[in-house]
């Protein structure tokens, strides 16, 4: 495609009008800074931004209602991570028994890389469980890089409790014990 | 006093251009280049929306209530900051550079700006004294030549680079500063046609009075189309936008300074803000009436007891030189970059004859006058 | 190639009898028997049928190296037969083809009668339809039927990755349960043996591991107990599940509901790195796949190899790769310093306090060249070698080319056990046979070892090099081997032997390198490498190639390809395969 070049006249040609008018843009936005309306921009550290819902800050893992570690071990949070930033160590049959007597099984530990972390949010989508969520975090800071690797107990307290309404395991729980099932073996 | 009376004169003379000449470059000019600095970071914010510099703070005096805050806020600390920052940073040379030329050529940039004050008349006179460190008859012939010893800074930094963008910087100054050069003198020439003298002094005492009683007697009235030249070239050889084509951030990276860091980095910017103060009060004696002000008498001469006069003398110069620096800052934030073959298109094609025609012109007019 | 004599399946003498018939439309003639579980011939079954016309029939409870149960209904198929008069005459078309009756629901003929593929034989002219829609129907009520009880709970279930639940209901499953009553709950986690776990609710009862185990190992330990929806799998009470094939069972439960106490909980299936190698506990050489990640070993798994195993291995075997991630591993090249050495063997012959002489760490270059200098400048007849049975045949060849040079007495050490019916072998080097081929040890192994036990004591052997085996155990007390000059020992973990080697060389698991065996019945197998060998430890065909290279002279290949090559061209037994005919199940050679 061809564009047909306008022809300058001659007032656009002499340039002058034009940097009339460019110091009239710049003159009552300075006026505007200075007197009317103040800065736009937000002095950070003292005035922060109000994070809007849906935000896709640092994921963290969540605890039940009963404080009980929601995560069960997929693992598939770390299959799904684009940048390879969370490292999950499965209990192993000889490893610590879960918070929930029923759901059978834990992190042994649980890391994410938040230097790796690109927020994307793909490991929330594909929890089974709800038990990791982006939160509003998006100012991480730290010293060094061992530093910026969050572990199971980290993660666990950023994120706190999360009121989930479906309950799955406490129902599972209770149809169990009603049909005497629970717990299976003395 | 007395001891100061009983030396020679060769010697008083000696001893006051000293005093005069480290007055003017610590106590005015270098001040001036950290707070032009700080000026320009401000100005640019607020056309920007922004606040701009206003954290640093210095322990006792942001103590005071108030004012202390305010003068934070207003980033009055940050060029000393700043400055001991690029002290502190870590002066690295690359290896592949050609060392010596390396070295040199910071210095080479910014010492030009410096010497060129030496002609420029700052004040009427204070006490006995003349307020300008020499009062050469060839003043302007003088500064020409200084100024143009400050492209070899710039065309140095990028040969000794040696490295592609500083390099290409380097090519673009010489081309630039070089076309610049001749529509600049070409615009002054007029001037001293009317003057009738290249001292300094002498034109500003052309430019006392008024013309029908309230139109001061200055040669930008006289020689607008000389000023409008002056100015854009003064742009040009400052290397300022529209004209900073051997900088250009976006395409040369930093152009000649590309590699330059630390205090010899801080040289440069010095160098560019020196050159700035410079232009202005170039102007200002040329073309806005030097220290005079054609009212309430100040277009005269201190008497060598009017110590009030002669210090309004020398504010009127910098408050007139300080509008002229806004107007710098000012244009760097509103227009965009030339092209390079635009900007050689302005310098030869256009302002080169504008300038000839305009020494023509006023050679019929001054001819017709005499007549 | 030698293969064509060793196909596995006994096809059946030529002329076959077949069948046509018609799948999706699509006329197929296909044999009219073919083998059962046991190799036997039967009559075709449509499952078979439809598997050589290239359609899937989804099972849970087929397998075919187990007997026929039918019992989990997922195979049915809608089908046709033709129809015929009451003249036992076919029934035609209007264009002469013959005319087809759907099979259908006495009473109820709307309803297409479907059948078990996998236990329904073909015959002439039948049609089956695995794709049409109403076979479809019949898989989504099956599949919804199973999934009535289960307790879906995949992120906690080893089992996830390769469930064949998971997979059928993404392909026939609903998106949603309709069953919104409380499933029925049964025991979890129920210890059936000591390397297995039930749990029960996962369960689909499809019986295959009580009829492996009752028919393959003939170990009869588990059946169902209860009734209706509490159905459950157990051990005969009073009994464990404890035979040495009960991982298998794992294996072939196509649900989460066997899981190997070993792999339970450890990493997830999805990210295991799949290589293809050999189980090195006996001279069987089951095929099994290594499963690891980020260069650790999870678990094994058989890999179906007909012509060895099958698709079986026995528990032993499986559970033998923790060694490889040990971490005591020999990972540094050390050499002992030649003055310590001597004073060392000195001391010992007086005071035989047999002190743990000190060790320096080197590189291999100067090791190599240590060594080579040595072996360079020794007499002939004062070498000894003894090598291992665990070793490859490529190792093997490059000793026996070590030995020849050096004029050395060479053996490798015996181990034997017993064998069962099934698999295990009593033959416990997974190469003996390639040892023998070599030509580095004779048909009755070990009989060499003595000799040069003597030889070291007469003071006639003086350097002795050894690989992979602890001859401290063989008859070389640790004070005859302070009498040799040189001790070069090469191993993957240390032992009595390593500590007094004046040469020591960390060599690789055969998970960590290349390589092939031949197992007891002369099956020449290769295997590939799995993880990357701990430290500087290198495999040991690739150091072997250098010292031969050095001391004889002569250049040889630096990859295993070129390597087996040559042996194949060297040896008699191997004349005539290249590396890359051998293939993934092997090829027979002549022992």
């Amino acid at each position: 495609m061809i564009v047909k070049r306008e022809k300058l006249n001659f007032w656009e040609r002499l340039y002058l009008p034009a940097l009339a008018g460019g110091l009239k843009v710049t003159a009552t936005h300075l006026v505007n800074t200075l007197f009317k309306r103040g800065a736009v921009t937000m002095e950070y550290p003292e005035q922060k931004w109000t994070v809007p819902e849906g935000y896709r800050g640092a994921p963290y893992l969540v605890k039940d209602q009963d404080g009980a570690t929601k995560c069960v071990s997929c693992q598939l949070c770390e299959f799904v991570c684009p940048p390879k930033a969370i490292k999950i160590t499965p209990p192993g049959l000889a490893g610590q028994t879960a918070d929930r007597a029923n759901a059978e099984k834990m992190p042994l530990e649980f890391e994410i890389n938040m230097l790796r972390c690109i927020f994307c949010g793909f490991c929330q989508e594909v929890c089974p469980e709800e038990a990791i969520f982006l939160m509003k975090d998006y100012s991480l800071t730290g010293t060094n890089r061992a530093e910026m690797i969050y572990n199971k107990e980290k993660l666990l307290e950023l994120g706190g409790v999360h009121h989930d309404q479906i309950k799955k395991w406490e129902h599972k729980l209770d149809e169990a014990k009603e049909q005497e099932m629970f717990p299976v073996k003395d | 006093m007395d001891w100061f009376n009983h030396l020679n004169p060769d010697l008083q003379f000696v001893l006051l251009s000293a005093v005069k000449v480290l007055a003017v470059l610590f106590l005015a000019l270098l001040p001036m280049v950290a707070y032009s600095v700080l000026a320009e970071r401000k100005i640019s914010a607020w056309i920007q929306d922004r606040v701009g510099p206003n954290r640093v703070a210095l322990p006792l005096l942001s103590g005071i209530p108030f004012l202390g805050s305010f003068l934070t806020r207003l980033g009055i600390w940050q060029p000393i900051a700043d400055g001991v920052k690029s002290f502190l940073k870590e002066d690295f040379t690359p290896d592949h550079v050609r060392k010596i030329y390396f070295w040199l050529a910071p210095a080479i940039t910014l010492i030009p700006a410096f010497l060129t004050v030496a002609v420029i008349p700052f004040g009427s006179t204070l006490g006995a004294q003349k307020m300008v460190i020499a009062d050469l008859n060839v003043g302007i012939l003088y500064s020409f030549g200084i100024v143009s010893l400050g492209v070899y800074g710039i065309v140095l930094a990028g040969y000794a680079s040696n490295s592609k963008y500083p390099f290409l910087g380097g090519i673009r100054s010489s081309a630039q500063m070089i076309s610049y050069e001749i529509a600049m003198g070409m615009s002054v020439v007029s001037v001293f046609m009317l003057v009738g003298d290249l001292n300094l002094s002498k034109v500003i005492e052309y430019q006392a009075g008024t013309t029908l009683g309230f139109i001061p007697n200055w040669l930008v009235f006289k020689q607008p189309v000389a000023f409008v030249i002056f100015l854009v070239a003064a742009f040009a050889e400052t290397n300022r936008l529209p004209f900073d084509l051997p900088e250009s951030e976006t395409e040369l990276v930093g152009g000649y300074n590309t590699e330059y860091s630390s205090m010899k980095f801080a040289l440069f910017f010095m160098g560019e803000y020196a050159n700035m103060i410079v232009s202005s009060a170039m102007m200002v004696t040329l073309f806005f009436g030097g220290w005079t002000l054609p009212f309430f008498g100040l277009d005269q001469r201190a008497e060598s007891a009017q110590w009030l006069t002669g210090l309004a003398h020398i504010g009127i110069f910098v408050a007139k030189m300080l509008v002229l620096m806004v107007v710098f800052i000012w244009v760097r934030w509103m227009l965009p970059r030339f092209r390079y073959d635009q900007l050689m298109d302005l310098g030869w094609r256009r302002f080169i004859p504008l300038a000839l025609a305009n020494i023509l012109a006023t050679a019929v007019v001054l001819f017709l006058l005499n007549k | 190639m030698s293969t064509a004599a060793t196909t596995e399946t006994k096809p059946a003498p030529p002329p076959v009898d077949t069948i046509k018939i018609k799948v999706d439309g699509r006329e197929i003639e296909v044999p009219k028997m073919m083998p059962d579980w046991q190799g036997n011939l039967q009559p075709t079954t449509m499952l078979q049928a439809c598997q050589l016309a290239a359609k899937e029939v989804p099972h849970y409870c087929y397998h075919p190296k187990l007997p026929i149960a039918g019992n989990c209904r997922m195979c049915l198929v809608e089908f046709g037969l033709p129809a015929m008069g009451p003249d036992r005459k076919l029934l035609l078309n209007e264009d002469g083809t013959p005319k087809i009756t759907k099979q259908v629901l006495p009473y109820e003929p709307q309803t297409p009668r479907g059948a078990i593929a996998c236990a329904t034989p073909i015959s002439p002219g039948m049609e089956i339809y695995p794709s049409s829609p109403a076979t479809k129907q019949m898989r989504e009520g099956i599949l919804e039927s199973l999934l009535i009880n289960h307790p879906l709970d995949c992120p906690i279930c080893d089992q996830a990755g390769e469930c064949k639940l998971q997979e059928y209901s993404v392909e026939h499953g609903q998106a949603t349960s309709r069953f919104v009553e409380a499933k029925v709950h049964k025991p979890k986690a129920v210890d059936l043996g000591p390397r297995i776990l039930l749990d029960d609710e996962r369960c689909i009862l499809c019986t295959r591991c009580i009829r492996f185990t009752k028919d393959i190992v003939g170990d009869d330990k588990l059946g169902v107990v209860n009734r209706g929806s509490y159905n459950s799998i157990a051990a005969f009470p009073g009994t464990t599940f404890d035979n040495n094939y009960t991982l298998n069972t794992v294996d072939i439960c196509p649900v989460g509901a066997l899981t190997s106490k070993d792999f339970r909980f450890q990493m997830r299936v999805w990210f295991l790195k799949e290589s293809k190698s050999l189980c090195t506990s006996c001279g069987t050489g089951c095929n099994l796949t290594v499963g690891s990640r980020e260069d650790k070993i999870y678990r094994f798994e058989p890999r179906e190899n007909n012509a060895v195993n099958g698709p079986w291995m026995c528990d032993a075997g499986r559970l033998n790769y923790k060694w490889v991630g040990r971490a005591d591993r020999l990972t540094e090249v050390l050499v002992q310093d030649v003055g310590q050495a001597s004073r060392l063997s000195h001391s010992s012959e007086k005071s035989k306090t047999g002190a743990t002489p000190v060790l320096r760490k080197t590189t291999w270059t100067a090791a190599l060249s240590e060594i080579t200098e040595k072996l360079k400048k020794v007499p002939a007849g004062s070498v000894a070698i003894v090598g291992s049975a665990r070793q490859t045949n490529e190792e093997l060849f490059l000793l026996g080319k070590l030995a020849k040079k050096l004029g050395a007495l060479t053996d490798s050490v015996p181990r034997e056990g017993e064998a069962d019916k099934l698999l295990v072998s009593a033959d416990r080097n997974p190469n003996s046979t390639g040892a023998r081929l070599t030509g580095l040890c004779f048909t009755e192994m070990g009989i060499h070892l003595p000799k040069i036990a003597d030889g070291i004591k007469a003071g006639k052997i003086k350097t002795l090099i050894v690989f992979g085996e602890d001859v401290t155990k063989h008859g070389f007390g640790p004070d005859l081997l302070g009498r040799l000059d040189t001790l070069i020992v090469s191993d993957i973990l240390p032992n009595a032997t390593t500590r007094l080697a004046h040469y020591l060389l960390p060599g690789c698991a055969h998970a960590e390198k290349r390589g092939t065996f031949v197992n007891v019945k002369g099956r020449l197998q290769k295997f590939i490498k799995a993880v990357e060998p701990k430290g500087d430890a290198r495999p040991e065909w690739e150091f072997l190639h250098e010292l031969v290279h050095h001391v004889t002279g002569h250049n040889g290949f630096v990859s295993i390809e070129g390597l087996f090559n040559q042996m194949a061209h060297e040896v008699p037994a191997f004349h005539g395969l290249e590396w890359a005919k051998i293939g993934d199940t092997g090829v027979t050679v002549q022992i």
